[in-house]
């Protein structure tokens, strides 16, 4: 028994980016109007899981990421990230760190660096690796990500995929705990999408780094994630839970799989139904 | 880089310029200044119109500047024009470097400290409006000499359009770098350097270039005013003493001295900020 406590201890040591948000609360205080973005939400993310956020537009999804981040301060609950409080009670706004790195809805990788410089740009800052070692090991991570010639490129001369691909090297040559991603795809043509969805995938086994991911499609949430949550509409708290019971690793197979179908109609009919809500909410507020 | 990658570059170079060649674009450059140099031919020399009659002719003025011999003592072939443009562009240069060096950093500060600006850019604002010929008596009576008192009065434009245009770079900054950067754990100073420097570059070479503009147009002034050498002092003298082609002159010289400096300034910026001019000639799909 106390041998087996002694193993799970050992295995979670290992395995590092578990999420407790609990009892979060947001409010925005625009010219005295308190608006509730985040109401009383509470989410457990298991280390090295795909943890899929979906909701309508303006939902306040965004709004818990960045509290993860660090961006912004929460009203009150607290946000754990491996049984360390990043923010609660005394501290309302978490430090940015590279432990919990975003790859950002339009993409921000510094137009004026190169691919490489870029991707190298987290361990040279924070001085925990020298150069020519960074240069390597970007490298080595770039080849493995299937990005391979376009190193000494600058970002304005890639495609948009590749951007993003770059962009999540970038996050992933910090080895955070987590990796934040908001809606990363957005602006992707569906084809594009696609096959990014496998790239992000085979990046992810090769790392097992806990993922965040806020999308506002449903077969995205799907294919990638070990469980979808649901949010409701403004103010954002989950409204259901799914566990995605489709074995990794995946491949775009999975489409055409009953299962996923299955699971796809299940998410489906809540999703809508918020849409529905935020709409008519939003029709109000115009 | 390799030879390979040279030979690209230069048949790159090479293919523009035949596509400039080819398109309509030097044709109509030629045309644009053919019609007005023949506009300034026949309204003075052949149809002598009123209020015309009195302006120096184009040929009159051609032949007076490419004279061995200028019957009003100025032409390509005197010594005194070289003096007179080497006095101006010495003025300008120094003028210029004092208010990009005091100007950019400036400008940063402004845009980079919400504290520093709240002292700073109201005062900054009520002295901007304030033309540059209102100062002259005030710099007479600061500054000894005839040389200083110019160079401070062609600086004081510059300055202002340079301390602006970096101010308002720095604000045009894409806000998710910053969070970017924080989240790649870099510190304040190395913000500072790798963000703000090269993300409001584009914005100051736009002001280099306007400010290397006003350079010009405030030391006219400032010689006008002041001074025994140079070309605003060409010009004014030449009205004072009726030697009408040499008012010509000078503005000529002023025009294509002017139009020169202003492409060096393209030009180095062009050299500093590769990775625009890279993304523009791919046509960077964004």
């Amino acid at each position: 028994m106390i041998a087996n406590l002694a193993l799970q201890s050992i295995e979670n040591k290992q395995l590092k980016g578990a999420i407790s948000i609990r009892d979060v609360v947001k409010i925005y205080d625009p010219k005295g109007l308190a608006v509730m973005a985040v109401d009383h939400c509470s989410l457990e993310i298991k280390p090295g899981e795909i943890c899929m956020i979906v909701g309508p537009s303006g939902c306040g999804k965004t709004t818990l990421l960045n509290a993860i981040a660090g961006f912004h301060e929460i009203s009150s609950g607290e946000i754990l990230l491996d049984n360390k409080i990043l923010c609660g009670p005394g501290q309302l706004k978490a430090e940015p760190g590279p432990d919990r790195v975003v790859v950002f809805q339009n993409g921000a990788l510094f137009p004026w660096k190169t691919n490489i410089e870029n991707v190298i740009f987290g361990p040279v800052m924070q001085g925990i690796m020298s150069r020519p070692i960074a240069l390597e090991k970007a490298r080595q991570m770039m080849a493995d990500a299937g990005l391979i010639g376009i190193e000494d490129s600058y970002p304005g001369e890639i495609s948009s995929g590749m951007r993003r691909r770059v962009e999540i090297v970038r996050a992933l040559m910090n080895e955070p705990s987590v990796l934040l991603l908001d809606e990363p795809y957005r602006a992707l043509d569906s084809l594009t999408k696609s096959v990014m969805h496998e790239a992000l995938l085979q990046i992810y086994y090769k790392n097992k780094t806990t993922i965040f991911f806020i999308t506002h499609d449903i077969d995205e949430a799907i294919f990638l994630g070990h469980k979808v949550i649901v949010m409701t509409t403004r103010p954002c708290k989950p409204k259901k839970i799914i566990e995605v019971d489709i074995p990794h690793p995946r491949d775009y197979s999975v489409l055409t799989s009953r299962r996923y179908r299955e699971l796809i109609e299940e998410t489906i009919d809540s999703v809508h139904e918020e849409a529905e809500k935020a709409f008519v909410a939003g029709e109000k507020e115009g | 880089m390799n030879s390979e990658e040279k030979y690209l570059r230069f048949t790159n170079t090479a293919w523009k310029v035949l596509y400039w060649f080819a398109s309509p674009a030097p044709y109509l450059l030629i045309i644009g200044i053919g019609l007005f140099l023949g506009s300034w031919f026949l309204f003075v020399e052949v149809w002598r119109l009123p209020r015309f009659e009195k302006l120096p002719g184009l040929t009159t003025v051609i032949k007076e500047w490419l004279s061995p011999d200028p019957i009003y003592g100025l032409s390509i072939y005197t010594e005194d024009y070289y003096k007179h443009i080497w006095v101006s562009v010495r003025r300008v240069f120094f003028a210029f470097l004092l208010a990009t060096s005091i100007g950019v950093p400036l400008g940063l500060a402004i845009g980079w400290f919400p504290r520093f600006k709240d002292y700073v850019f109201p005062l900054f604002e009520l002295l901007r409006p304030i033309p540059i010929l209102a100062w002259v008596p005030i710099s007479l009576i600061v500054f000894k000499g005839s040389e200083t008192p110019i160079i401070f009065l062609t600086f004081l434009a510059a300055f202002f359009v340079t301390t602006l245009n970096a101010m308002l770079g720095v604000q045009s900054i894409d806000k998710s770098y910053f969070l970017a950067a924080d989240c790649l754990g870099a510190s304040k100073q190395q913000v500072f350097l790798h963000i703000v420097i090269p993300g409001a570059l584009p914005y100051i070479f736009t002001g280099l270039q306007i400010s290397i503009g006003v350079c010009w147009f405030s030391l006219v002034a400032a010689e006008m005013v002041s001074g025994e050498y140079g070309l605003g002092y060409v010009i004014n003298t030449a009205y004072s003493m009726i030697q009408y082609p040499t008012i010509a002159i000078g503005m000529i010289t002023l025009g294509l001295i002017g139009y020169s400096s202003s492409a060096i300034v393209r030009l180095i910026g062009r050299l500093l900020m590769q990775w625009r001019s890279r993304e523009l000639s791919v046509g960077g799909s964004r």
